[in-house]
């Protein structure tokens, strides 16, 4: 499961109407996490076999990040058009289990969170709506008769989870280094299959497809006061400086 | 009829996590808007005993499920169990600390709910009958007012982003037994660094950058100890090998909001800034005074930071004692 999103060294722009992002020059990639996900897909085909296909939700223009992924060795893509629709997490979820039901599928990989709405939720959320289990943070894993087992990352350690297949697991950093696409990787990418499908395809209707999550505004963080250089005689001079304002002035040690 | 808040406790051996104790007072303050109670759910195995402790950070009743495939923390179990507890007390709004454990149970949860879900949120409020949350998008360059619509709801709370609150009152214990359900997944083994300060949850983080040269970080450590604090590296260090990927700090790492945040050798990429932005006094340490860190901090140092880092440690043990 892919998502395109801006490239991460965009400046993002509140755009007029208050709700949404300034698109205007902003330049869109593979969401990172997914990027790492589409690379550990590839090298799990190229130990076992099978066949890579990349699934997304976006508007039309998410095509390029499947093509890319294609370019990278991905077999064929489904992209699900939402039409301009504002789709939150939950919705989202509903339709790539929904179009993930209709392909055969023994792994599910994906980021585990988007870099532009950051909500940690979509591939746990497909797991439990196809009813199997996910094992998130993945940074290692190795695949054995029909089962599953990964090293992931959790507060303060790491731990190795087991699950059946089929199961979903999500890419943290530090799962592999994602390859480039080549030049004959491209020129391939372009004949692959790329299936655009509605919602309405897969058996959606309106109501499901209603998002819970509204934005009502979205805002700059306030600007932060301007600081200062602390300046000194020397080095120690600075730092009993800067010692004392923290201590005295910022009250934080 | 759903109300009233339940805050989804977290434990990790034997003590609860502070984003529980935060997340029970940002329950308190929706309830009193809300007009209902404060419950929490604990889920874990021999945990009856740790349970009781949330009375006194504002939990009405605490419900626990106590059972042995609960012993380690899996989505899974922890959804099944925490869905039984759910059906039982019907609250309007589910919360729990934005934990890489909470942040997922979140997510299955508002699956198996069909709820919605603001997850990492840096402010809640109860507004004109429904829950509000103020998230950062875009790793931190934007932050978004959401209104989440339906009943329940489900939301986290990133860490250290409100004091923890003592209250009065002891709290009500009541054993849930739970409908566990099949559980695939299963944790083999666990690895857990004793003594280290979780960079999430750490009141300060002392972070090195590229400018660090090489993988010795001996001076940030010592900086970072004697703070109590939690070290961290930026993505240049941790691409280097210099770090592993939990210590990074950042867009494509972790977002920490410490009371005191000190960068040194951290040039300031604007995914950088995006993993600390809210912390709430930002120092940088760094050669360059042109560097972008410079402009963000609060306070800067322009100067080489094996001295500088060093003789800060020990003007630091000075005024700490």
């Amino acid at each position: 499961m892919l998502k395109q999103v801006p490239a991460t060294d965009s400046v993002i722009a509140v755009a007029d109407d208050g709700v949404s992002i300034e698109t205007d020059g902003l330049k869109y990639v593979i969401n990172p996490y997914d990027e790492l996900a589409v690379e550990e897909a590839l090298r799990v085909r190229e130990t076992h076999g099978g066949t890579v296909t990349i699934v997304s939700v976006g508007p039309v223009g998410a095509v390029a990040a499947i093509r890319t992924a294609m370019a990278m060795g991905a077999d064929k893509g489904v992209l699900v058009d939402s039409g301009g629709h504002s789709c939150d997490g939950l919705v989202t979820a509903r339709i790539l289990a929904a179009a993930i039901r209709q392909l055969p599928h023994d792994l599910i990989i994906a980021g585990h969170r988007a870099v532009d709405d950051d909500n940690f939720q979509v591939p746990t959320a497909v797991a439990e709506f196809l009813s199997i289990p996910e094992i998130p943070m993945v940074i290692g894993q190795s695949l054995d008769g029909g089962r599953i087992h990964c090293r992931c990352t959790v507060e303060g350690g790491t731990q190795t989870v087991a699950a059946s297949l089929p199961a979903v697991i999500t890419a943290q950093r530090g799962l592999n280094e994602p390859r480039y696409a080549s030049l004959p990787g491209i020129m391939k990418a372009k004949r692959k299959p790329l299936d655009i499908k509605t919602p309405a395809d897969l058996g959606l209707d309106a109501a499901e497809l209603e998002p819970l999550v509204r934005i009502k505004a979205l805002r700059r963080p306030p600007k932060r006061k301007s600081g200062r250089v602390i300046q000194g005689e020397s080095v120690q001079a600075k730092c009993a400086a800067l010692a004392k304002a923290l201590h005295e002035e910022a009250k934080v040690i | 009829m759903k109300q009233g808040v339940l805050v989804v406790a977290e434990q990790a051996r034997g003590v609860f996590r502070k984003v529980t104790l935060e997340a029970l007072g940002a329950g308190r303050q929706i309830a009193a808007r809300m007009g209902g109670r404060v419950d929490a759910a604990v889920m874990g195995s021999g945990i009856r005993g740790l349970a009781a402790e949330l009375g006194r950070y504002g939990a009405d009743t605490i419900w626990v499920a106590d059972d042995a495939a609960l012993a380690d923390f899996t989505t899974e179990a922890s959804t099944h169990a925490l869905a039984g507890i759910i059906a039982r007390v019907d609250p309007a709004v589910i919360l729990m600390g934005a934990t890489t454990r909470g942040k997922n149970l979140g997510a299955r949860l508002s699956a198996r709910l069909k709820a919605a879900l603001a997850n990492d949120c840096l402010d809640l409020r109860w507004e004109e009958g429904r829950l509000a949350a103020t998230r950062a998008m875009y790793g931190g360059a934007i932050l978004a007012d959401v209104v989440l619509s339906g009943t329940p709801v489900v939301a986290s709370l990133r860490p250290n982003t409100r004091e923890i609150a003592l209250q009065e009152g002891t709290g009500a214990l009541e054993t849930v037994a739970v409908n566990m359900g099949e559980v695939r997944s299963h944790v083999l083994d666990k690895q857990f660094q004793t003594g280290k300060v979780e960079l999430t949850e750490a009141d300060v983080v002392v972070t090195g950058g590229r400018g660090m040269g090489g993988a010795d970080f001996a001076v940030i450590e010592a900086l970072a100890e004697a703070l109590g604090g939690a070290v961290g590296a930026s993505r240049s260090a941790v691409d280097a090998g210099w770090r592993p990927p939990s210590d990074q700090v950042g867009q494509t790492g972790k977002t920490v909001s410490p009371r005191l945040y000190i960068a040194c050798g951290v040039s300031g990429a604007i995914q950088h800034l995006a993993g600390m932005s809210s912390a709430r006094v930002i120092v940088a340490i760094n050669k360059d005074p042109e560097a972008p860190i410079i402009a963000k901090a609060d306070y800067a140092i322009v100067g080489d930071l094996f001295e500088v880092v060093p003789a800060l440690t020990a003007e630091i043990k000075k005024i700490r004692g």
